[in-house]
């Protein structure tokens, strides 16, 4: 018996031990482009909401993280592949994703997109929307027959609304709201609900890198610092 | 980087704009200027490489070795470099970290791909989990070099098997008759005069190569189109010091100037080149530099 | 659940706005990547092949123009070679629509911001300048035999170069210029990556690889699926400038002819 228990105990050590050979450093993958939530900022480095979410997580988790950026269109696969181990970056929680990859608990909650138009007044419903390719804003337009037009990157969608190409442009309310005012530019009113909380995403094989994200998460929300943190870059509403 | 740059708002035109050209933003600006040089400098040679293997297997006598030479050539040439780069690299690392795997972790049991996941063994990951972020560029880097060279290898293996095909049969035969073995001729008669008449195809191909570079930012490196984008884009002063509306067309103007100029002296070597090449050779611009010597 | 031979009809011209609106969006099978793929090829098509036969048209007398005496005629045509062949087209892509852009702010073809017509400008442009300089190329190296002969005849000037000189410098051209063409319709890829938005998702090849490489998270199917209709492109361009090249040398004796193939794999 007694014996039975030590070697449990050395399984327990030994996987531990791997765990911790394995995530020495554990790499934090996100694209550095979408602001508040991560943007490289004067310095040339990782900035935002999730730099300090992570930063904090990683903290709480006793890891030492390193911060790499990677396009969007391949975060996942590169994610998947092994080139970095988390996913940190405005990533929505849908069921597609959840598929291929693992979610932590969500970090923010679920929030609505809003439409940023030149005219107050817009019946979005026989307009031109823009959206960034490949989101699920895009999608959500596809789905409800409106004219969409798509392009490469969020920037170039605010611009197509200023310079007439598009009537309305549908993004994230957090992404849109520092554009509000500035040119003409103002948020409708009507908002659309959809795409799940913002979560860490991680390989499915991870499960201790995982269960670590989530403690340190729900550690978060309860001691109210994550409120804290979300109010102070106004990425969303609070828990 | 200077000292009044603590508070940009207050700073007059010159100053703003010293300050906000010297950020650390645009130091990785800088720096990918010498990035993408040092990957033409390195991917250059690497392509001519492959090239020659290509076009050497090609014409190889053993008739496997001349299919993979050919298909190669054909395979590469007919895809755009821009479809191959977009899967190309992930496919290079697993492949790498597949043989690492293999080799480091024999008696290993468990599946390497678990559904979508790819797993390895944690000694063969390239590169290791904890090594610096340094390494991880410095990898990212060699394969981006690896991946233009097996594109662009193609391209200069076609103009290479040409070139060999292209150098009279005349000079060959004279060294057979001399007594040269096939590898002597191969050596010492087929190479050196096969590059004059290669030179054209290649010069063609670095420009090609230099006008590719902004497709680097798909193979993970943070190239000067990336840092172009990222710096012109409208900044909000909520995230920046030096908020600023959408600059992109100034900092597409300085780049179309470094792509125009860098074609420019490439041209200049070029043609140096060529002259120094076509002197002595037994071809009408050598006769005419003949003429004009005597 | 379709069958495949539903998928294309449903989504065959899905690239041109006709069949199913709305892109598949799970369960997402080979044949539903190979249609929808296939069909944003004929957007690389259409581009490819205006491109090449306006493109064609204004290469010629640019070569006319850059081996002109006339300075004025001169200069500006080494400019806008220089130009367009030393600078990525990615950057072109991006300063055409610029322009475009603020052309439509003042009411000026407002049309121009699609990719159909901006990008397909660009395109024509970029060909023009590389296939001035292959023509160019070729042009010097008429042989002065020829015009010498032409001369004898009694022809000069335009009948002189339509007669003579054009054919002989088509001739002398034709490989490098099928190279040309190969490497033109690969860069119709480039156009989902330029700043030219897509509307209502009817894309070229590239945007419907990469709507599927993100909706299935794997870019090993629907990239070499792409790379798969490129080949076959590829081989058709070859076959059928081979065909004309063979017409366009069918007066030469054997051994002569054998000598213009090598020089195909010289010149770019």
């Amino acid at each position: 018996m007694k014996k039975l228990m030590l070697s449990t105990a050395i399984a327990a050590f030994a996987a531990g031990a791997a765990y911790a050979e394995s995530h020495s450093v554990v790499r934090m993958g996100t694209e550095g482009a979408y602001p508040p939530w991560n943007f490289i900022n004067d310095a040339g480095e990782v900035d935002g909401f999730e730099r300090e979410l992570g930063d904090e997580l990683c903290a709480r988790a006793e890891l030492t993280c390193e911060w790499v950026t990677n396009e969007w269109d391949s975060i996942i696969p590169n994610l998947v592949s092994g080139n970095y181990d988390t996913i940190i970056a405005g990533m929505s929680i849908t069921d597609e994703r959840d598929e291929v990859i693992d979610f932590t608990q969500a970090y923010t909650p679920p929030d609505p997109s809003s439409y940023l138009a030149m005219d107050a007044g817009l019946d979005v419903t026989g307009a031109v929307i823009a959206a960034q390719a490949a989101t699920i804003q895009a999608a959500y337009v596809a789905e409800q027959g409106w004219t969409l037009v798509e392009f490469p990157t969020p920037e170039e969608t605010v611009n197509a609304v200023r310079n007439g190409e598009a009537d309305a442009v549908l993004a994230d309310k957090a992404y849109l709201e520092p554009f509000s005012g500035q040119d003409g530019l103002v948020l409708l009113e009507r908002s659309e609900m959809i795409g799940g909380g913002v979560g860490v995403g991680v390989r499915e094989s991870d499960g201790e890198l995982k269960a670590a994200l989530d403690a340190a998460i729900q550690s978060m929300k309860d001691d109210g610092s994550l409120n804290a943190l979300i109010e102070k870059w106004e990425v969303a509403s609070t828990w | 980087m200077f000292e009044f740059c603590a508070e940009p708002d207050t700073l007059g035109r010159i100053q703003w704009l010293s300050c906000y050209l010297t950020t650390g933003k645009h130091m990785n600006f800088y720096w990918s200027f010498l990035t993408v040089l040092v990957l033409l400098a390195i991917t250059a040679p690497t392509a001519l490489l492959f090239g020659f293997g290509g076009a050497t297997a090609a014409r190889s006598a053993f008739a496997p070795l001349r299919w993979f030479g050919k298909a190669y050539i054909a395979i590469v040439r007919g895809v755009p470099d821009i479809a191959f780069f977009l899967f190309f690299v992930i496919a290079l690392d697993q492949l790498f970290e597949y043989i690492r795997h293999r080799i480091k972790c024999p008696d290993w049991v468990d599946p390497i791909w678990q559904g979508n996941d790819f797993i390895v063994c944690t000694a063969a990951k390239l590169p290791l989990g904890n090594a610096p972020q340094w390494v991880h560029e410095t990898y990212g880097f060699f394969l981006a070099v690896l991946t233009f060279a097996i594109v662009f290898g193609a391209f200069a293996a076609n103009v290479l098997y040409g070139a060999m095909q292209a150098v009279p049969r005349a000079q060959l035969e004279t060294a057979e008759a001399y007594g040269m073995s096939r590898r002597q001729v191969f050596r010492r008669i087929l190479v050196p005069q096969m590059w004059l008449y290669a030179l054209p195809g290649l010069s063609n191909l670095w420009m090609i190569l230099i006008k590719a570079t902004p497709l680097l930012f798909l193979l993970g490196v943070e190239d000067i189109v990336y840092w172009a984008r990222e710096l012109g884009g409208s900044i909000n002063e909520r995230f920046t010091d030096y908020p600023h509306g959408d600059w992109r067309i100034w900092y597409f103007l300085g780049l179309l100037i470094f792509y125009l100029a860098f074609t420019r002296v490439s041209e200049i070597a070029f043609d140096r080149l060529t002259r120094r090449l076509t002197h002595g050779q037994a071809t009408i611009g050598g006769e005419a530099m003949r003429k004009a010597a005597t | 659940m379709m069958t495949c031979w539903e998928t294309i009809q449903a989504y065959g011209l899905r690239s041109i706005g006709i069949g199913e609106r709305l892109l598949p969006r799970d369960d997402f099978t080979l044949c539903q990547q190979f249609t929808l793929i296939g069909s944003g090829m004929i957007w690389n098509l259409y581009y490819g092949l205006v491109a090449i036969a306006v493109g064609f048209f204004i290469a010629s007398a640019l070569a006319v123009a850059k081996g002109s005496a006339n300075r004025w005629l001169r200069k500006p045509a080494e400019w806008f070679i220089f130009v367009f062949r030393g600078s990525p087209l990615f950057i072109q892509f991006f300063f055409a629509y610029f322009l475009f852009l603020s052309l439509k702010q003042y009411g000026i073809m407002p049309w121009l911001t699609s990719a159909q017509a901006g990008a397909l400008i660009v395109l024509i442009l970029n060909t023009s300048a590389y296939s001035a300089e292959i023509f160019y190329g070729a042009l010097r190296a008429v042989p002065k035999g020829d015009v010498e002969a032409a001369d004898a005849y009694g022809l000069s000037g335009w009948p002189r170069f339509k007669r003579i000189i054009w054919p002989t410098m088509l001739r002398l051209a034709w490989p490098a210029y099928t190279n040309e063409a190969i490497f033109l319709f690969h860069a119709t890829a480039l156009v989902s990556f330029s700043g030219f938005p897509t509307w209502g998702q009817r894309g070229d090849a590239l945007y419907y690889a990469s709507y599927f490489a993100d909706k299935t998270f794997n870019p090993f199917v629907p990239y070499p699926i792409l790379a798969f209709y490129f080949i076959l492109l590829t081989l058709t361009v070859i076959a059928i400038f081979g065909r004309v090249n063979r017409q366009l040398n069918r007066h030469l004796p054997k051994e002569r002819r054998q000598k213009m193939r090598l020089r195909m794999n010289l010149i770019r």
